[in-house]
């Protein structure tokens, strides 16, 4: 049920900021048919689950997203200098990186967050590691990684053993 | 009396245009990354400056400058699939290249400095 309300919320939220209309009428009626007919579908597909409207997740995820832009603006000025060094002077590296979030949504946002931060991409993605290349060696460090896997984990909801909290 | 509308009026427009040249500065340092930085996997990291920061500082600089309306809104949601699409796009074009089995260059890398660089050469 809540998955349902939170669709619907945001798909009108996101109908009315896009379209400007609050006034006509036929227009506003035509625009709830619309969200009515993606909810109705949705449900139909069997598609509207945590992954789809995320509801409780999101003042985690707000927070961790204000920390995460932190990180990538660091990143990015790291990167920016050694780009204008006329004389640069690069150290790539591919990496394993084998401490994950449990959780299918936690390990997403985890390699989504390393391809974000300039200076290190996520290659490949498996069950258990995340090939990462990084530019600089001293974007490898293992304890980065943790942290910030540890914090995609907090965000996605996990506890700390691992366990992903079951919600009404 | 100072009459202070007309004032933070300016203020808001120098503001706005500053981080919008300020964004324009990142996207030029990004492309002359393109460009300088030796194999692929390494040019990757270059683009994401300017699908990171540049483009952040763009919108927020636009944002200021529409002020408090549906524009900013809709900037503000531009901003946000920015940011869920760019890294789903950069991992599945290096996931693809990692696949084929390009090699990334390894080790310590010293690209030429541009003096020493002739611009007529044709690249392979």
């Amino acid at each position: 049920m809540g998955y349902i309300a939170t669709l619907a919320l945001m798909l009108a939220a996101l109908w009315l900021t896009l379209s400007g209309y609050f006034h006509n009428q036929l227009l506003l009626s035509l625009g709830g048919l619309s969200v009515v007919i993606t909810v109705a579908l949705a449900l139909r597909m069997r598609i509207l689950d945590d992954e789809a409207a995320p509801y409780y997740r999101a003042p985690r995820l707000l927070a961790y997203s204000v920390w995460l832009m932190v990180e990538i603006i660091k990143a990015n000025l790291i990167v920016a200098k050694t780009i204008l060094r006329p004389n640069m002077v690069l150290t790539p590296r591919m990496v394993r990186i084998k401490t994950l979030p449990a959780s299918g949504f936690g390990r997403a946002l985890f390699a989504n967050s390393i391809t974000l931060t300039p200076g290190t991409v996520s290659v490949d993605l498996d069950d258990d590691e995340v090939i990462v290349h990084a530019i600089l060696k001293e974007m490898t460090n293992k304890n980065d990684f943790a942290e910030m896997a540890r914090r995609c984990a907090w965000a996605a909801g996990e506890k700390a053993d691992g366990e992903e909290e079951v919600s009404a | 009396m100072i009459e202070w509308g007309p004032v933070l009026e300016l203020l808001r427009h120098g503001t706005a245009g500053a981080f919008m040249l300020v964004g324009a500065i990142f996207m030029l340092i990004g492309s002359s990354g393109v460009l300088r930085l030796p194999d692929f996997y390494t040019r990757i990291h270059a683009a994401g400056i300017t699908d990171t920061l540049a483009t952040v500082l763009l919108l927020a600089g636009m944002m200021i400058e529409a002020g408090f309306t549906q524009t900013s809104a809709k900037l503000a949601l531009v901003g946000i699939f920015l940011f869920l699409t760019s890294p789903t796009a950069t991992h599945a074009v290096a996931n693809a290249a990692h696949k084929a089995g390009l090699k990334p260059r390894l080790g310590t890398v010293e690209p030429p400095h541009p003096r020493d660089v002739d611009i007529n050469e044709k690249k392979g």
